[in-house]
């Protein structure tokens, strides 16, 4: 499956997510932005869920692409602790077990499961037997 | 220095007016600004016109006379109305003008406001991935808030009972029908933690003050109000705002990160000569529950996780100790951008004229406080006086 945008994951198996670092301040963003105020940086693979919420209606196309059928998910902000804040989806909870603080890894989801070629998107989702 | 007072005020009802474009309610608002303070279109010295989505201000000048009149139009996002009236300010001050006007407007269509990805820099698989929602930006803000202080969602509830109630009694409201607490939590979630009552609505509307010198006010014979400060600020570093993909790690996360709102709240107190213990009534931005809860602390009023004590123990009721969004503030007013924060003012200046009504707060106020803050980190404060 396809990386909805290019250059938001290192080529490795399992992938990182790319950040940026900038050269003047050595602060980290996601994604990395284009041009060359950055360097390219991995970004950590494991963190803590520092807030998130959960999306209960569709949101407006354009820009969204997700499917039309619509079921809520969840949009979290992970803590990569020394690097940065990173927002994507949680997965693999249910949504009245989110707790901010719990452990979380990174993984890949598609965007549109039953799309004929599923792009994916960052997301992650808790460590088993993880303690917050 | 003398101070700059507010000597008119006008309004058009916000909320959906169909038939009249946002410009018709902007000039609607500016013709009642003219009357209340006793004054012709040709006297007006200059104007700031603000709206983010309903055309350009100047262009009221077709409706209102060709004078000639020095007209400059204000975008800010969420501080626009704010930012005019700060402008507008800043041209008595200067000595340039004695007398004119602070107008805002707008007209959103319905639903939540539609961003694109490429207006704010942003790729574009950020918003095909559905993250260009604003309400999930202050849903995720309030939820880590609530972790961080123990707020719960009975006080978000109560911030929502309170602005329907109050806008009960203010005639240019949207929503003007009381709800019970248990309907507002029991309502559809939009965004957790938040229910469908919990948020604000794009609206319609428009707001006019007229400012001027204190020698022209004595001259105009209008009671003084005048405006202590007016600041507008943006963000910090650190902060967390709208469509942010990531947020900085900071080395302790235990407390409140730097605001707009922080800088210009101590920046207003500092130019007004008072702290937050001398204001007698306030309107803050409450796009949405949270957001009263969260500004009641960025704007010095009390310490963060008391807003919990405050709401129970009916602090912030119009009859409290400091009665906050006593027209119903955005909650029940509506957002329609270039005009919300004039409406903050425009409500300030009804309270302490003592012209409230029925919302009229007790023990004939002398101070007021309003503050915006908005999209991408700016906030706008102003103290008044009379």
């Amino acid at each position: 499956m396809r990386a909805i945008a290019e250059g938001l994951f290192t080529d490795e198996t399992p992938p990182r997510l790319l950040g940026g670092r900038e050269r003047e301040t050595g602060r980290v963003v996601f994604p990395c932005p284009a041009g060359n105020a950055c360097d390219p940086v991995p970004l950590a693979r494991e963190g803590r869920l520092w807030s998130y919420t959960v999306q209960r209606y569709r949101p407006k196309t354009p820009p969204y692409a997700g499917p039309e059928a619509f079921a809520p998910w969840i949009v979290a902000y992970v803590e990569l602790p020394g690097e940065v804040i990173v927002e994507a989806r949680l997965v693999d909870v249910a949504f009245d077990a989110v707790e901010i603080g719990m452990p979380v890894r990174l993984v890949q989801v598609p965007l549109d499961p039953e799309a004929a070629e599923p792009l994916v998107i960052p997301a992650f989702a808790p460590i088993a037997g993880g303690r917050a | 220095m003398s101070d700059v007072c507010i000597v008119g005020i006008g309004i058009h009802p916000f909320g959906r007016t169909d038939g009249l474009s946002g410009l018709d309610q902007g000039v609607f608002a500016v013709r009642q600004a003219l009357a209340d303070a006793g004054v012709d279109w040709p006297q007006v010295q200059f104007a700031y016109g603000s709206s983010d989505a309903a055309g350009n201000p100047d262009t009221m000048v077709d409706r209102l006379g060709l004078t000639g009149v020095q007209f400059i139009n204000v975008r800010n996002g969420c501080a626009a109305g704010g930012s005019a009236l700060f402008s507008a300010q800043m041209a008595i001050k200067s000595g340039e003008f004695e007398l004119g006007l602070a107008v805002g407007f707008d007209k959103h269509p319905r639903g939540a406001f539609n961003a694109l990805p490429s207006e704010y820099n942003l790729p574009d698989w950020y918003g095909e991935a559905g993250y260009m929602v604003t309400t999930q930006f202050f849903a995720a803000k309030i939820m880590r808030y609530m972790h961080m202080f123990d707020i719960s969602h009975e006080t978000l509830a109560r911030v929502a009972e309170k602005a329907f109630r109050n806008g009960a009694h203010a005639p240019h409201a949207w929503r003007r029908q009381p709800v019970p607490i248990e309907e507002i939590l029991a309502a559809p979630l939009v965004s957790d933690p938040y229910t469908k009552y919990m948020f604000c609505s794009p609206a319609e509307g428009g707001v006019a003050l007229v400012l001027a010198s204190e020698k022209k006010a004595r001259e105009l014979g209008k009671p003084l109000v005048r405006l202590k400060a007016a600041t507008m600020r943006t963000r910090p570093p650190h902060s967390f705002e709208v469509f942010a993909p990531s947020v900085d790690v900071v080395a302790d996360d235990s407390a409140p990160r730097g605001t707009a709102t922080r800088i210009a709240s101590a920046d207003a107190f500092r130019l007004a000569g008072i702290g937050p213990g001398d204001i007698d009534v306030a309107q803050l931005q409450d796009t949405e529950a949270g957001a009263e809860i969260m500004h009641m602390a960025e704007n010095g009023f009390c310490a963060d996780g008391d807003q919990e004590r405050w709401l129970a123990e009916g602090r912030t009721e119009i009859g409290g100790a400091l009665p906050v969004n006593t027209d119903g503030g955005c909650l029940a007013c509506g957002e329609p951008i270039g005009a919300s924060g004039l409406r903050q003012v425009y409500e300030n200046v009804v309270q302490l004229r003592g012209d409230g009504g029925d919302r009229q707060v007790p023990h004939q106020p002398k101070t007021a406080y309003s503050h915006v803050y908005g999209a991408p980190g700016v906030s706008a404060v102003t103290i008044l006086e009379r």
